[in-house]
């Protein structure tokens, strides 16, 4: 292990102190930030305008004659508790970094640890989410079968999409936090952790929505 | 929402060639990447509004050359009627998303608003970056339409299911060039969404020391007021975009019923809603109008204010109008439907918000008006523009107040009234904004003037002009011209072909008259007179840096605001106005 440390500075790429620092919690005090906690929550914002058009897409086609019934595949279930799970390892992993000084101490450590769990559960809940389209696909229900079954696919693939961008986020701030020498932006992680939660969020609903409805 | 000074650098000096004129981060080269593509876009459909018009007047007419543009719907250089619906459909769709959504918002909207907000850069150049390229590619993805054998889709802009979701049946164009359609709509979507993702957290957190949402220029609050619509509006295509294409090509049945025969061939699908294309399009669609219209209607105040001398009756009023009418744009979407087969009560419903919206709209001309009362205003190319979209924004508009009545709808409906209503409204009324805000703003993005008297016969032939195109069209939907028809047989329209041939002929000209602008922008470019930092005594923040201004705005100051960008007229201030970061004590409060 290097003997020189490396701090954690809240939203600047400075890299000139060598020194233990206390680390800030995050206030919002660069502009940058800011804007970057804005952005997120935008980006929420529209993403959950594109999921009320699918949703009022699917209260106007179930008003026709065709409406089925869709069994939900059983797999939903744990993927629901995987990303749920998963939610609950971020805010574990990020309460240890905001405990954090400098990257190589304990609670760095614990924070890399929680956050790796949160990528394993991320990507099991995208494997799962796979699985639950095998159930369907071997029960005989493709995306034309019925208006349920496309609303399913439709729904939950593009939220897979959005799980995927998720899974890229801690994936790159994994590396960040892994390598010795770099230095780390507070406000990704808390603006990836922010995303992330929505997107559990973002899941219950489609799930009940696809539960009740389909 | 408080404002600090930028604390740190956004993105390092531009170096090399592809960096500083290709993909660049900064804000001010991809405003001027998204102008180019307005440009090519604008001359692009104003040839096939050429070509539709001549047809519409000569329907057996030779065009020459045009059986090189497609085999199939020009053989011998006679369009096909179903190549004019072709081109009819490709008119709009470049005009509507690629000319109206680019130019006037993200094309002036990412060169001045962080300058005039006092940032270094928006918020995240490369999204912004990204945006641009996005919809650069949205535009080949849509141009491919035009190069596959069977062409473009004959649908119109507004691409109605079931028609444009069941493939080729639905006639030429619509297997390939529909499908090329959605995608290429689609990829637009996801560009503007992050356009608009990066104005609004600009303005929100970017702001200057000093800089308070109410000190911002009026054409800022129109760029932001812009980007919280489209943020909404275009997150409700992409949704729509996606169910068509999967209705086309995977086999759903989002939007096409059962029983449906086309070409004689019953459609493989069953228990679709073709009306639920409409409300997911125009609950987008109302809100776009909006988007092209609201970023003209700042640019023209700001215009006005510095040719006046004089601040408007009321920036506040303005600005609260602004945002009502953003507010109740997403209320209206039905009136678009009236004769849809919806509930008339519905309609109903729909009709209140539409005549509702026309209150602040009127505000805001009655503002303008009055401001312009007992002014004396220097008359330039900008400021004849800026005046020139009251006149085109209160004739176009009007005919709103007409169709916004279900009653009278009913029968307007499809007509030449609604084509001249929206090309009134959106294809002249904020196309001058954009007229103007290129004259008022040419010095600052290249350090010399444009030609003023090139400018001024730009502005009378096209006043004139678009007068004369468009004004007829409301008379011929009152007497029963329907629209998207590729000329007109029919008995009835036979005394009224005169005023197509005098429409056809103003379009000409007009269009010609557009070549003037183009040169002048070309010329001045290289060889225009040099423009110094200020050349129009303006107060807001662009006018505080050098024309063209720096990479990174203003150099290594961070400007400090003082009080609003509007202190014309200021008695005892040296010359007649205060500049917006001069601590300059005023008469008058802020």
């Amino acid at each position: 292990m290097a003997s020189t440390v490396t701090p954690i500075v809240p939203g600047s790429a400075d890299l000139s102190s060598r020194n233990n620092r206390l680390a800030v919690p995050f206030v919002g005090s660069s502009s940058a930030d800011r804007a970057s906690r804005s952005g997120i929550w935008v980006g929420i914002f529209a993403i959950t305008m594109s999921f009320a058009a699918f949703t009022s897409a699917l209260f106007v086609r179930q008003g026709t004659p065709d409406w089925a019934h869709l069994v939900m595949p059983s797999v939903l279930y744990l993927n629901t508790l995987f990303l749920l799970a998963s939610s609950i390892t971020l805010e574990i992993s990020r309460r240890s970094l905001t405990a954090a000084t400098i990257i190589e101490s304990d609670h760095a450590r614990r924070a890399k640890i929680w956050l790796l769990a949160t990528f394993v559960l991320g990507t099991a809940f995208c494997v799962g989410q796979y699985m639950a389209w095998q159930q369907l696909r071997a029960a005989g229900f493709y995306l034309a079968t019925n208006p349920n079954s496309s609303f399913f696919y439709v729904l939950t693939f593009i939220h897979v999409l959005h799980v995927l961008l998720g899974v890229a986020a801690i994936v790159y701030l994994l590396g960040r936090l892994m390598a010795s020498h770099s230095t780390f932006r507070r406000s990704l992680f808390e603006n990836t952790a922010v995303y992330w939660h929505f997107i559990g969020v973002l899941w219950v609903y489609l799930f009940l929505l696809c539960l009740v409805k389909l | 929402m408080h404002e600090t000074s930028a604390q740190q650098v956004v993105h390092a000096p531009p170096q090399g060639f592809w960096r500083k004129y290709v993909f660049s981060l900064d804000h001010k080269v991809i405003g001027k990447q998204y102008y180019a593509l307005a440009l090519v876009a604008v001359f692009t459909g104003m040839f096939l509004s050429w070509l539709m018009r001549i047809h519409m007047v000569w329907p057996t007419a030779k065009i020459v050359g045009l059986e090189l543009l497609s085999k199939n719907g020009a053989p011998g250089g006679v369009m096909t009627p179903e190549y004019y619906l072709s081109l009819l459909t490709m008119h709009g769709t470049l005009m509507v998303f690629f000319v109206l959504t680019n130019a006037p918002f993200a094309a002036f909207g990412n060169y001045f608003l962080p300058i005039q907000i006092g940032a270094e850069d928006m918020a995240f150049p490369r999204f912004n970056m990204m945006s641009f390229w996005t919809t650069f590619l949205a535009w080949v993805v849509l141009m491919l339409a035009f190069v596959i054998p069977d062409g473009p889709p004959i649908a119109g802009w507004t691409e109605y299911t079931p028609l444009s979701a069941v493939g080729r049946d639905a006639g030429p164009g619509m297997q390939w060039g529909a499908s090329l359609w959605g995608i290429s709509i689609a990829i637009f979507c996801i560009a503007s969404l992050l356009g608009a993702l990066n104005f609004i957290a600009t303005t929100l957190d970017l702001r200057a020391k000093g800089m308070t949402l109410m000190r911002m220029p009026l054409c800022t609050w129109a760029w932001f007021i812009t980007s919280c619509i489209a943020l909404l509006a275009f997150a409700v295509l992409l949704p729509a975009c996606i169910l068509l294409i999967l209705d086309r090509h995977a086999g759903t049945s989002f939007f096409i019923p059962g029983g449906l025969v086309a070409s004689d061939r019953l459609q493989p699908h069953s228990g679709g809603s073709p009306l639920l294309w409409q409300h997911l399009f125009w609950f987008f669609g109302h809100p776009e109008v909006y988007i092209a219209i609201l970023p003209s209607m700042g640019i023209v105040s700001h215009i006005l204010i510095n040719s006046m001398r004089k601040p408007l009756l009321s920036a506040k009023v303005v600005i609260y109008s602004m945002l009502s009418i953003g507010f109740l744009s997403y209320m209206v979407w039905g009136h678009h439907m009236f004769v849809s087969g919806m509930n008339p009560l519905s309609s109903l419903t729909f009709s209140f918000p539409t005549l509702t919206i026309t209150i602040p709209a009127t505000i805001l001309t009655l503002i303008w008006l009055g401001s312009l009362y007992g002014a004396r205003i220097q008359l330039t190319s900008a400021s004849l523009f800026a005046i020139g979209f009251i006149s085109m924004f209160v004739s176009g508009g009007i005919s709103g107040f007409f169709l916004a009545q279900p009653s009278l709808d009913i029968y307007l409906h499809g007509t030449y009234f609604v084509v001249g209503h929206f090309h009134m409204v959106m294809g002249v009324a904020s196309l001058f904004g954009v007229f103007a805000g290129t004259y008022f703003w040419f010095p600052k993005m290249t350090g010399r003037y444009m030609n003023e008297t090139i400018g001024k016969v730009h502005f009378w032939f096209t006043f004139i002009g678009t007068y004369l195109i468009f004004m007829p069209m409301h008379y011929l939907g009152l007497i029963g011209n329907v629209r998207r028809y590729q000329s007109f047989v029919n008995d009835y329209m036979a005394p009224y072909l005169w005023l197509h041939k005098d429409m056809t002929i103003a379009a000409l000209i007009t269009g010609a008259a557009q070549f003037l602008f183009l040169f002048n922008l070309i010329y001045s470019r290289f060889w225009g007179a040099p423009a110094p930092e200020n050349p129009w005594n303006g107060t807001s923040l662009e006018w505080s840096v050098s024309s063209p201004p720096p990479w990174n705005n203003f150099g290594d100051r961070h400007p400090i605001v003082y009080h609003d960008p509007y202190q014309y007229g200021v008695k005892g201030s040296k010359g007649d106005f205060v500049m917006q970061d001069s601590p300059e004590v005023l008469a008058s409060g802020d």
